[in-house]
């Protein structure tokens, strides 16, 4: 029974992954780029929020939600101002930029709120459990994992239900067909990364309320997002949930073991998968 | 090619390149007599500076050449470091040559690492490397004989009787600890001075120049038959190896060693990315004159911590947005001067229609 208890916490876990790896999955669909500061991102996000609640004495989740407009245009921007003057065929500036960007925002939110554990008070919620047959689950993760549900079902209504979407995907494919038929890439572009700046503030809302944070963990939180992104294979939303959850799992599982085992047995699994199937467990995009 | 005239010449010397290499030469005395009048704390800096050049060239040679931008060459620090300390502490051997080990515990590491990481394409490399350096340090933690998580330092007995060091005490009458330091200096000089003769060589032979053409465009390179992915390999393993004798001489100054610090990713390659940006991805004079300005930047601005790393990011992300082949590129385009030129040139002998092939080496 412990070990059901194990794994079915690691799935949960895997929700929170998910929401670092979706904002990732999607630039990287639409414009190729892999944003080495994601990781910073969302921590910037957590403290934000943390910020809104301290000043404002807003429920956390409100505060994200008023946190949303000011990250996705920060997103915007980023974007439109800095990552499109160095997107092309080459992969070195936009990879050199995002990192260089990494390590400005760690240091930028070390020099304003100190290298001290924060978290974002969420009352009782946070110690609230439900038992379902005899296993008790936390509220939080099971609201984190419903919420990594929503984003993926969300995205990919956006994806395949919207002229944005179409947009999108028409961009993804072939950026100089698509701005024959109107479609600015640009635009497009700053768009998707507001959008993942979105799925950031949520995932920052989690990271924040689950645990403490400082801002040196973001980078750690870039590599299991980078992970569960590789296990579901680029371009499938849905793979990067299964990713999150396999990363979720082996941490658990290698944490039941020995705890200092927990980050290892993630990065091994990860390391597994890419030696069995190369290309993710479910491939879509063809890069 | 042999119906080429004699009047013609291939050649890639040029005038700056030759009084370049003259000064090197001056350089490179001065430095190897520099022990004799400077004070304890300027070879200290010049070690810093020379190890950090080294691993600045390494990773210039792997991104700027090969195309392969890793995010991971502390994993070849670390490793480098750890066997030099291990087979001195288990074994008992001599630091010095333990360095030797350390360079070839990275190679057999680049191994398993370029086979994970080179199933990854491009930007996902990166990261991939990234990964596997995280895995070697979580795995080296663990290895409670060099102090697991918390560290251990070199014996007492390994380093007071170090070789040369006994030789260095009497010729410049210091203690023992300043003969270690300067015998430190002295292999990093030796592995500076090595590091870039090599790396020059590689891309004058006719490997660099399919090295060169793999980067610029990897389809055409290879419909004129080069092997891209012996390429590839090849650099990684070249880098992994100078690397990891970086790492095993770098601690074996410092004597003493932590798997955060030896695993570091801001000491061992967020800076050694922002030399090579700074001074110029894709030539070996950029990481020289990187490695200065970061020196510089560093003295004036380390003691305000984090801004330090801030403005460093921001000249980074600067150098990449509006000079993206860095100051060594600047200096370059204006005033045509290669120090380390690679181009050959078609010189001698009068250009005609009928003559326009060129002999390639």
């Amino acid at each position: 029974m412990i070990w059901v208890d194990t794994i079915l916490q690691g799935i949960l876990l895997g929700g929170l992954y998910a929401l670092f790896a979706a904002g990732l999955s999607l630039v990287f669909g639409i414009m190729r780029l892999v944003n080495l500061a994601h990781g910073d991102l969302i921590v910037l996000g957590a403290y934000l929020i943390l910020l809104l609640v301290t000043l404002t004495g807003l429920s956390p989740f409100v505060a994200a939600a008023v946190a949303m407009p000011f990250m996705f245009a920060l997103g915007y921007g980023l974007q439109k101002f800095m990552l499109n003057r160095v997107l092309g065929d080459d992969i070195l500036p936009p990879l050199l930029v995002t990192f260089g960007l990494s390590v400005v925002l760690q240091n930028a939110l070390l020099e304003g709120f100190s290298a001290d554990s924060q978290r974002i008070q969420a009352g009782s919620l946070s110690t609230a459990s439900i038992e379902i047959a005899g296993i008790g689950l936390g509220v939080m993760p099971l609201l984190t994992f419903a919420s990594a549900l929503v984003v993926i079902i969300g995205l990919n209504q956006l994806f395949y239900r919207t002229s944005l979407g179409r947009a999108f995907r028409a961009t993804s494919d072939d950026p100089t067909t698509a701005s024959l038929m109107g479609i600015k890439p640009a635009g497009i572009f700053a768009k998707a990364t507001g959008i993942a700046m979105i799925i950031v503030t949520i995932a920052a809302l989690y990271l924040g309320m689950r645990s403490n944070f400082d801002p040196s963990i973001g980078p750690a939180r870039l590599i299991y997002a980078f992970e569960a992104v590789i296990i579901g294979g680029l371009g499938s939303l849905w793979g990067t949930l299964a990713g999150g959850v396999i990363i979720g799992v082996a941490q658990t599982v290698g944490a039941a073991i020995n705890p200092e085992w927990q980050i290892l047995a993630g990065h091994l699994a990860f390391l597994v998968v890419l030696l069995v199937r190369p290309r993710g467990l479910f491939p879509r995009a063809v890069d | 090619m042999s119906k080429l005239s004699s009047n013609y010449l291939v050649q890639t010397r040029t005038r700056a390149s030759s009084i370049s290499a003259i000064v090197a030469l001056a350089l490179v005395v001065l430095a190897l007599a520099l022990p004799a009048f400077a004070s304890r704390s300027l070879i200290q800096d010049m070690f810093f500076i020379l190890t950090m050049l080294v691993l600045a060239q390494f990773w210039n040679l792997l991104a700027g050449y090969g195309g392969l931008v890793s995010v991971g060459q502390q994993a070849f620090v670390g490793i480098g470091a750890y066997a030099m300390f291990g087979v001195v502490i288990l074994l008992g051997f001599d630091p010095v040559a333990s360095i030797l080990i350390g360079g070839i515990a990275a190679l057999v590491l680049a191994i398993p690492t370029a086979f994970f990481a080179f199933r990854l394409q491009g930007a996902y490399f990166a990261i991939g490397t990234w990964v596997i350096a995280e895995v070697v340090r979580l795995l080296v933690a663990q290895w409670k004989q060099v102090g697991g998580g918390t560290g251990t330092s070199l014996p007492r007995s390994a380093t007071s009787d170090m070789w040369f060091t006994g030789a260095i005490e009497t010729l410049f009458d210091v203690k023992s600890a300043a003969a270690r330091d300067i015998l430190a200096y002295w292999l990093a000089v030796v592995l500076a001075v090595a590091t870039i003769a090599g790396i020059y060589w590689l891309l004058r032979t006719k490997r660099g120049l399919g090295l060169a053409a793999v980067r610029d465009n990897i389809e055409a390179a290879k419909s004129v038959g080069v092997d891209a992915v012996r390429m590839k390999w090849l650099v990684f393993l070249v880098s992994a190896f100078g690397t990891g004798l970086a790492g095993g001489l770098i601690y074996l100054q410092k004597a003493r060693i932590s798997p955060d610090a030896a695993f570091s990713l801001q000491d061992w390659t967020a800076y050694v990315i922002f030399i090579a940006v700074i001074g110029g991805i894709g030539t070996i004079e950029g990481p020289i004159l990187g490695v200065l300005v970061f020196f510089i930047l560093q003295s004036l601005l380390a003691d305000y911590g984090s801004w330090y790393l801030m403005v460093l990011g921001l000249i980074g992300i600067a150098i990449m947005l509006f000079a993206p082949r860095g100051l060594w590129g600047l200096f370059s385009d204006r005033t045509g001067i290669e120090l380390f030129p690679v181009r050959r040139r078609l010189t001698g002998g009068r250009l005609s229609a009928t003559s326009s092939s060129s002999k390639e080496e």
